[in-house]
């Protein structure tokens, strides 16, 4: 009876699939969805090689200073970076001065001692960095209609993030004379700007890192390149995604180690265990 | 019950027979986990599964609890206080993904038993209590992990949240209501956050008790083994301690090595970026996709695209979607061929390799995939295989098959020849 009852659900089931497919199939044939503009001109990130890559990689103080100072100079005028403190910079290597400076140079919400309003003040290292928009209104009002994301998680945030960042910011372009050929619709709005990293191609973002030299790198770094800022701006935000990710892989090595040599005592004992058994 | 031969406890230490009479714990585990368990000597690296699976267990519950220390469950800074954890609370990190990777792992591990299961026919009498059991076991954890998966409040916490619970709105009549009923609003927020905590702290310990039930129940007829002929004298079997705690020992080292090896050096590879993008009701994300270890199910809930005599597309790939693992309750007495172990079946055997495991993949895959063609074709003509098999083709190859000659006994098994199989006639 189960049996019976079964096979009747199991083809009901089945007939209910294939009807599906069949009809799926028909639609596909007659109605092929047609080509857009995203699915044939986006392009997945350029390849990113960063110190901090694969189980040996260790973050490039050196690399990241730079990435916040472009940061800094550059992409907090829109972005905020809600989920660092002044005092996690300490891990890029500022001294404990340095880390003051840097917090005091930022202007933070705080509290008229006297009079209870709001008001700001200079940022101190317990400090978050503050948000360049009140609210989203406001940030959209000054970004034609777009909310700049938070920058914290954002290279954990996107597909192969460090690369998609890197890739947005060298990527912007004319837009392509065959997309907006075959694509008359698809054509960039006015000022929105064409970007094949982007997954609608069209970002309310200017191109922010433009020309050599934008930012001052100090003595001893690398010349400020377009490229050059990109990367380095990339790899500080592999670091505000993950302050931790050093001590992660750092951890990982004596632990898998242990429990390599640990595994090998395991395999031995069973194998001493089991000599006089012969099992399977 | 067990076999007449298993060893007997016998404390000697005057504190241990003290303990025996007042509270015979020790002789329990004695019994259940220790040299008092017989277990069939021929057991395979697949019967390692059971524990490591429990070890999976006491792994998330004692990060979840830890972890719990440190959210805070709450629409408004559920997404922040996880980052509190990475960032701020110490080794917090290490919990974290210990945990969300702890989950995967579960689900590696939980795959691999139940597969176990099918290959070798552990679900047959006189075991089905255990399958039985372990098929409701398996629902909880999917509850549990979806319920987990919502509480970091990201995009696709929310999201996820909004396709599971919009499940039941299918449900003719009563569906709105009940959506409405389950996640306490019209969409999810706060209400269901809290609830979803509650429960996905509650739901582990059920899980417990429902393991130490399936462990119970396993005892009365003990364990099945890769020929899937009971145990028939003492030379089948070994005792538990210390040939299948050294074992197990050895198995559990394996999984440490490649659970840690994600866990310190890939913690997002199984994760999906929109989740560290906190929840936000107003933008949809571009896929909506859960977890892998529902990507199967997933797929067969998106595989019905139209509607089926009077049936709404939407309520048939729900109904699906369940029937697919209720099917799992069913099979004991679905699959009626009396011999056990796959490696006996030739027909059966065929349809698992070539049928059932290709189309749990393909299935699986698809679920990971949007939602456009060709994964839904695929999908489609996968879901129709998957229900063909349990309900239709599993029947009728027992009914057909041949099966091959089974050995006399375990110890024929191994030993090429059993000294009793003379004495005796073979069944």
């Amino acid at each position: 009876m189960i049996r019976l009852f079964g096979i009747l659900a199991g083809l009901f089931f089945s007939a209910a699939a294939l009807w599906a497919f069949g009809n799926g199939a028909v639609n596909y044939i007659t109605d092929p969805t047609a080509p857009t503009a995203e699915h044939e001109f986006h392009l997945l990130p350029k390849e990113l090689n960063l110190a901090s890559d694969g189980p040996f990689g260790k973050f490039d103080k050196q690399q990241l200073q730079r990435g916040f100072q472009v940061y800094k100079e550059v992409c907090s005028a829109c972005h905020s970076l809600r989920h660092v403190a002044f005092r996690d910079l300490a891990a890029l290597g500022y001294n404990e001065a340095e880390v003051k400076a840097i917090a005091a140079g930022f202007q933070v919400p705080g509290i008229d001692p006297a009079t209870g309003e709001t008001t700001t003040r200079p940022g101190l290292p317990i400090d978050y960095f503050p948000k360049p928009f009140a609210n989203d209104i406001a940030a959209r009002a000054a970004n034609n209609n777009a909310v700049p994301p938070d920058l914290s998680l954002i290279t954990k945030a996107r597909h192969e993030g460090p690369a998609y960042v890197y890739s947005l910011l060298t990527g912007f372009q004319d837009q392509p004379a065959e997309l907006v050929a075959k694509f008359p619709d698809a054509k960039t709005p006015n000022g929105l700007h064409y970007n094949p990293y982007f997954a609608n191609l069209n970002l309310a973002m200017a191109p922010p890192l433009t020309s050599e030299g934008q930012v001052a790198y100090g003595e001893g770094n690398p010349k400020p390149t377009v490229d050059r800022m990109a990367q380095d701006v990339s790899a500080f935000l592999v670091w505000t995604a993950e302050p931790s990710l050093d001590k992660r892989k750092q951890t990982g090595w004596p632990v898998l180690g242990f429990l390599l040599f640990a595994t090998v005592l395991a395999y031995l004992s069973k194998k001493e265990i089991w000599r006089d058994k012969k099992g399977h | 019950m067990s076999f007449p031969w298993a060893n007997h406890y016998e404390p000697k230490h005057p504190l241990m027979q003290w303990m025996d009479e007042k509270l015979p714990l020790p002789r329990f585990v004695y019994n259940a986990i220790g040299a008092g368990y017989p277990v069939p000597r021929n057991l395979n690296y697949f019967w390692n599964f059971g524990v490591l699976a429990g070890f999976c267990l006491v792994l998330q519950i004692v990060t979840g609890v830890i972890l719990a220390m440190h959210y805070a469950p709450n629409a408004l800074i559920a997404f922040d206080s996880t980052e509190h954890i990475m960032r701020d609370v110490n080794w917090g990190w290490l919990m974290r993904y210990a945990h969300a990777n702890g989950a995967s792992a579960f689900f590696v591990v939980v795959y691999l038993h139940i597969f176990r299961g099918f290959f070798f026919g552990s679900y047959k009498a006189p075991r089905e209590m255990i399958w039985l059991l372990g098929v409701v076991i398996f629902l909880l954890m999917m509850a549990t992990a979806f319920m987990g998966y919502v509480l970091p409040w990201g995009q696709m916490s929310f999201w996820g949240a909004k396709v599971i619970t919009g499940l039941f709105g299918a449900i003719p009549l009563v569906g709105e209501p009940l959506q409405q009923w389950l996640l306490g609003g019209f969409a999810p927020d706060n209400a269901a956050l809290n609830r979803f905590f509650s429960l996905h702290f509650l739901l582990p310990f059920v899980i417990a008790a429902v393991v130490i039930l399936h462990i119970w129940a396993l005892h009365i007829p003990g364990s099945s083994n890769p020929t899937g002929v009971e145990v028939k004298t003492e030379s089948d079997t070994v005792p538990f301690h210390p040939y299948y705690t050294a074992k197990d020992g050895f198995g559990l080292g394996v999984f440490l090595i490649l659970y840690c090896a994600m866990l310190f050096f890939l913690p997002n590879a199984l994760g999906h970026p929109d989740n560290y993008i906190p929840a936000n009701p107003m933008a949809t994300p571009a896929h909506i996709v859960p977890e892998w270890y529902f990507w199967p199910f997933y797929a067969i809930l998106r595989a019905f695209t139209f509607d089926f005599l009077f049936i709404p597309a939407k309520l048939m790939g729900v109904l699906a979607m369940f029937s697919s693992i209720l099917v799992w309750f069913f099979l004991p007495w679905l699959d009626t061929s009396p011999v056990r172990s796959g490696h006996y079946r030739p027909l059966f055997r065929k349809f698992f390799f070539f049928g059932l495991i290709p189309t749990v993949l393909v299935l699986g895959y698809c679920g990971g995939a949007p939602a456009v063609e060709p994964y839904v074709m695929i999908s489609q003509i996968a879901t129709a295989y998957y229900f063909l098999h349990f309900l239709v083709i599993l029947p009728l190859v027992s009914s057909i098959e041949r099966p091959e000659p089974l050995p006399y006994s375990i110890t024929e098994s191994v030993l090429g020849s059993d000294d009793n199989a003379d004495l005796k006639p073979a069944s």
